[in-house]
C-alpha cells in the first residue's frame, strides 16, 4: 500500500484470497459439493436446537396450542413468496437484490471509468461522488431515497407511480455503485502499463483502447469481488423492512404478531429467517472464492 | 514544402527531455534516412530508450525538434494517431493482448484503427504471421506462446499497420539466447526489404552485420557515431571504448 | 457562539432551510446525545470485535479439529446472515430468555437493554470478519520466523507476542480498518431497535420540525467526518509502526 496523499478515506478494496485460506477449509480441490456433509451437518444441527429451544419453551410454559414446526410450515409461503397476488417476502429481496445489482453495476462502472478520465474535473468529481456513497451508511441512504423521491412522477404527460420498494431499489443501488466503482477502478488500474501503451503505438483512440483491451481485461479481475458485493447486498436488503417494504423481514415479525406474540415461536422463525438468507448467500460465497481462485491474478 | 525522400525520414535537433529535475536527453541530434538501419547502443539509464518514446510522441519533449516525414512531432496541432499509422513501435515487453489470439492482436489496430476490411486484414495478418515464421500459431493465445514468439507476434501487430518507420527498443532483451535469434532474423529480413528500422539494442553483432548507422549515447548526449565497420573496430572517444570493451 | 446559532435561526426564517440543531438548544442536545450514542456503540463493538478476531484466530490454530470447526461455523453464520436480522435474532428471540431483573423502582425489566444487545450483535458481526483479517496476518509472517524464534528458545505463547503480533500487525491494518469502517456504517442498524443513535434521533428531529434534507446532511456529514477520523487514526499509526525496506 504506497502512502496515501489524503488519509481520510477507507482504503481500496480486499486482496484477492491466499492459497493458505484456501487450504484450512479444504478447498485446494475444486469444490465439489457447495455443502460439505460437515456444514450440512451443522445446519442441521443449529436449525435443530432452534426447534428444540422452542418446543421445549412451549413445554415449559404449558402451552397446547399447533407445534412448532407445523406453525412455521403454515407460514413458510407467505414468507417465500409474500401475500397472494403480490410479489413479496424473500422473492421480493432477490428481486430487490437483482434490480439494485444491475442498476448499481452499469452506473459504478460509468463512475468507475470517470474516476480514470483525462479530465481533471470529471475526475475529481466522480472521485467524490464515489467516496461520499461509499462511506455513508446504507440505512440512511434509504431513508433519503425513500423521503425525498416523490411518490409518483410526471414522466412524458403520464402520471407513473413510485412505490415504495423501487424507491428501496434506487436507495440501495447508490452504495453499490460506489462500491462497484472503486472495484472498477481497482481493476482498470491493475492492467500493466505496457497494455496502454501498446494499444497508443497502434493509434487506438483512448475510447477504443478501453472498449477493446482495457475492459475486457477487467472483466475477470471485477467478477470475484462483484459477486462478493452481490452477497452483501442480498443481506443489506432485509433494511428495506425497516422503511416499511413487506419483505420477509416484515412478513415475520408480522406473522409472529399475528399467532399472538407467543413467545416460543421466536427463536424458530428468527432462525428460520436466518437459515433462509443462509441457504442463498452461503453458496454465493462459496462460489466468489472459487472464481477467485480461478482468476488468480499472479502480480 | 512537401517531404521528399531525398531528405531525412526522421530528423532529430538538439533534442531535450527532463523528468522533473532528472534531464534525460541533454540535445541529441541525428538524421535517418530512409531505408537506413540505425542501431542505438549505451548503457542503461543515458537515455535511448527515451528517444524512441519521444520519436512517436509517447513522451514530450522539452525542447529542441523532432519531424517525422517532414512533420514536426511534438506539434500541437498534429493528430498523434495520424502521425502513430506511419511510425510502429515493439517493445521490450511484447504487451500483446492477453484476451485475443495472435490472430487477432495482429488484426485488431487496421480493422479498429483504419478501418479497414475484415476479410482483407484477416488475409493479410495470416501473411504477415507466416513472414514472422509463425504460420500455424494464429489461434494461439499470447499464453501459450514462447517470449520468443511473441515478440514476433508484436512485430507483425506493428507491421499491420503499414508504417514507414518501425521502433524496436530493447526487443531481445527480456528473451533467452535461443529465442534472440529467430527474433533478430525478423527483423533483419525486414531490413533487407528496405524498412527504416531505428533499434535500441545491446546485440552488437547484429548491430555490426545490419546496421547502417551506429550511434552511442551516455548520460544523454550522442558521444560519438558511425559506420559499424569504423565504429567498432576504431572508436575514437574513451568512453565508447571503455564501453565495448565492456560489452565485446 | 451565540451569533453563529442567530444566523442559522435567521437561515430558517429568510430561507426555510432549518438546521433547527444549531439554533435550538433542547434540539442541539438530543443531537449531540444520539451523536454520543453512535460513538459509544461504535467503540464498544470495536473493541469487542477485535478481541473477538483475536480469539477466533486463535482459536483456528487449534488442534481440536471440533474446535476449529465450530469457529469456522461462527464465522460463516455470521458473514453470510444478514446483520439485521442477527440483531433481530438476538434482541427478540435471545433477549426474553434471560432473566429479568429489579430496576430501582421494584418494575421488572429486561436484563440487558437495546444498546447492550446491538452491541452484542455488532461486536460477533464484525468479530466474524476480523478472524479472518487476523488470520490472514498471522499467515503472512513467514514460517521461517516464527521457528527461528522458536530455537532462540521462545515459547508459543512469546512467539506470537513478540513476533507474530507485531509483524502481522502490519499487514492487516488496511483490512481492518475497511472493517472498522463497515462497522460503524452498520451501527445505523441499532436504529431498528429503537436505539437512540443518531439516526434514530435524526428520525425523531425530522418528524417533529419536518427538516429531513437539512437532518440527512447533517447525518452525512457526521458520519463522513467520524469515518474520515478513523480512517486518519488508522492511517497515522501504519505510518509510525512502519518498518524500512519491509512490505512497502
Amino acid at each position: 500500500m504506497s502512502a496515501k496523499p489524503f488519509a481520510v478515506l477507507p482504503p481500496a478494496a480486499a486482496p484477492v484470497a491466499t492459497p493458505s485460506q484456501w487450504a484450512d477449509w479444504g478447498l485446494w480441490d475444486a469444490p465439489k459439493r457447495i455443502f460439505t456433509p460437515r456444514v450440512l451437518v451443522g445446519l442441521v444441527a443449529a436449525f435443530g436446537v432452534c426447534l428444540l429451544a422452542g418446543e421445549a419453551y412451549a413445554q415449559l410454559n404449558g402451552q397446547q396450542r399447533p407445534g412448532v414446526l407445523a406453525t412455521i410450515w403454515r407460514w413458510l409461503p407467505l414468507i417465500l413468496l409474500g401475500p397472494p397476488g403480490e410479489v413479496g417476502g424473500f422473492l421480493l429481496n432477490i428481486l430487490v437484490s437483482f434490480l439494485t445489482m444491475a442498476i448499481g453495476t452499469v452506473t459504478g462502472i460509468i463512475l468507475g471509468v470517470l474516476q480514470v478520465s483525462q479530465g481533471l474535473i470529471v475526475r475529481r468529481v466522480a472521485w467524490a461522488v464515489t467516496q461520499f456513497f461509499r462511506n455513508s451508511p446504507w440505512l440512511v441512504l434509504l431513508f433519503f431515497a425513500i423521503l425525498l423521491l416523490p411518490f409518483r412522477m410526471n414522466l412524458f404527460g403520464e402520471i407513473v407511480p413510485f412505490p415504495s420498494w423501487i424507491k428501496a431499489v434506487i436507495g440501495l443501488a447508490l452504495p453499490i455503485m460506489a462500491n462497484i466503482a472503486e472495484v472498477t477502478r481497482g481493476a482498470i488500474n491493475s492492467i500493466p502499463t505496457g497494455q496502454w501503451e501498446s494499444a497508443e503505438s497502434l493509434a487506438f483512440a483512448r475510447g477504443q483502447t478501453f472498449r477493446l483491451i482495457i475492459l475486457p481485461q477487467c472483466v475477470k479481475r471485477m467478477l470475484p469481488p462483484w459477486m462478493n458485493w452481490y452477497a452483501i447486498l442480498t443481506m443489506a436488503t432485509t433494511l428495506i423492512s425497516i422503511v416499511g417494504v413487506a419483505d420477509s423481514m416484515t412478513l415475520t415479525q408480522q406473522a409472529l404478531a399475528a399467532e399472538g406474540g407467543r413467545s416460543e415461536l421466536l427463536i424458530p422463525m428468527y432462525g428460520m429467517l436466518l437459515l433462509l438468507f443462509f441457504l442463498y448467500c452461503y453458496p454465493i460465497a462459496r462460489w466468489t472464492l472459487y472464481l477467485e481462485r480461478r482468476y488468480a491474478i499472479v502480480t | 514544402m512537401a517531404w521528399t525522400s531525398a531528405q531525412p525520414i526522421v530528423s532529430l535537433k538538439n533534442v531535450r527531455k527532463a523528468f522533473g529535475d532528472f534531464e534525460v536527453l541533454k540535445g541529441i541530434s541525428f538524421d535517418v534516412k530512409k531505408g537506413e538501419v540505425i542501431c542505438i547502443i549505451g548503457p542503461s539509464g543515458s537515455g535511448k530508450s527515451t528517444v524512441l518514446r519521444c520519436i512517436n510522441a509517447l513522451v514530450p519533449i522539452n525542447e529542441g525538434s523532432i519531424t517525422v516525414e517532414g512533420q514536426e512531432v511534438h506539434d500541437p496541432r498534429l493528430n498523434k494517431l495520424e502521425l502513430r499509422k506511419k511510425v510502429g513501435m515493439v517493445f521490450q515487453q511484447y504487451n500483446l493482448f492477453p484476451h485475443r489470439t495472435a490472430l487477432e492482436n495482429i488484426m485488431m489496430a487496421p480493422i479498429h484503427v483504419l478501418r479497414q476490411n475484415k476479410e482483407k486484414v484477416r488475409e493479410k495478418a495470416i501473411k504477415l504471421l507466416a513472414k514472422v515464421r509463425l504460420a500455424g500459431k494464429e489461434n494461439s493465445y499470447p499464453g501459450e506462446l514462447s517470449g520468443g514468439q511473441q515478440q514476433r507476434v508484436a512485430i507483425a501487430r506493428s507491421l499491420a499497420m503499414n508504417p514507414d518507420i518501425m521502433l524496436f527498443d530493447e526487443v531481445t532483451a527480456a528473451l533467452d539466447p535461443e529465442t534472440v535469434k529467430e527474433v533478430l532474423v525478423t527483423i533483419r529480413e525486414l531490413a533487407e526489404e528496405g524498412m527504416t528500422c531505428l533499434l535500441v539494442t545491446h546485440e552488437m553483432g547484429f548491430a555490426r552485420e545490419v546496421g547502417d548507422h551506429i550511434y552511442f549515447t551516455d548520460r544523454g548526449v550522442i558521444v560519438e557515431h558511425g559506420p559499424p565497420k569504423e565504429f567498432f573496430a576504431s572508436a575514437k572517444d574513451p568512453r565508447t571504448r571503455e564501453f565495448l570493451s565492456q560489452v565485446l | 457562539m451565540a451569533g453563529l446559532a442567530e444566523w442559522f435561526r435567521s437561515l430558517y426564517t429568510d430561507y426555510g432551510i432549518n438546521f433547527v440543531h444549531f439554533y435550538d438548544d433542547y434540539e442541539r442536545a438530543r443531537f449531540f446525545r444520539g451523536m454520543w450514542v453512535t460513538i459509544k456503540i461504535s467503540a464498544v463493538s470495536v473493541l469487542a470485535s477485535i478481541v473477538i478476531g483475536i480469539l477466533g484466530a486463535w482459536l483456528q490454530t487449534s488442534g481440536n479439529r471440533f474446535v476449529r470447526s465450530f469457529t469456522q461455523g461462527y464465522i460463516q453464520f455470521f458473514r453470510n446472515t444478514p446483520p439485521l436480522v442477527q440483531m433481530y435474532f438476538f434482541y427478540f428471540a435471545l433477549g426474553p430468555l434471560l432473566p429479568r431483573v429489579h430496576t430501582e423502582y421494584g418494575t421488572l425489566q429486561p436484563m440487558l437493554s437495546n444498546f447492550t444487545w446491538a452491541a452484542i450483535s455488532l461486536s460477533f458481526f464484525a468479530g466474524a470478519f476480523n478472524v479472518e483479517i487476523f488470520r490472514s496476518g498471522i499467515e503472512a509472517v513467514p514460517r521461517t520466523m516464527t521457528e527461528a524464534a522458536s530455537a532462540l528458545g521462545y515459547t508459543q505463547m512469546q512467539v506470537y507476542r513478540y513476533v507474530v503480533f507485531p509483524l502481522g500487525i502490519r499487514i492487516v491494518i488496511p483490512a481492518l480498518t475497511n472493517n472498522i469502517v463497515n462497522l460503524i456504517k452498520t451501527t445505523t442498524l441499532a436504529y431498528a431497535i429503537a436505539v437512540p443513535e443518531a439516526l434514530f434521533v435524526a428520525n425523531q428531529i425530522w418528524s417533529d420540525r419536518v427538516n429531513v434534507m437539512e437532518m440527512m446532511l447533517t447525518l452525512f456529514v457526521f458520519y463522513i467526518g467520524l469515518v474520515g477520523i478513523v480512517v486518519w487514526v488508522m492511517d497515522r499509526w501504519e505510518k509510525a509502526l512502519r518498518i524500512p525496506g519491509y512490505g512497502q
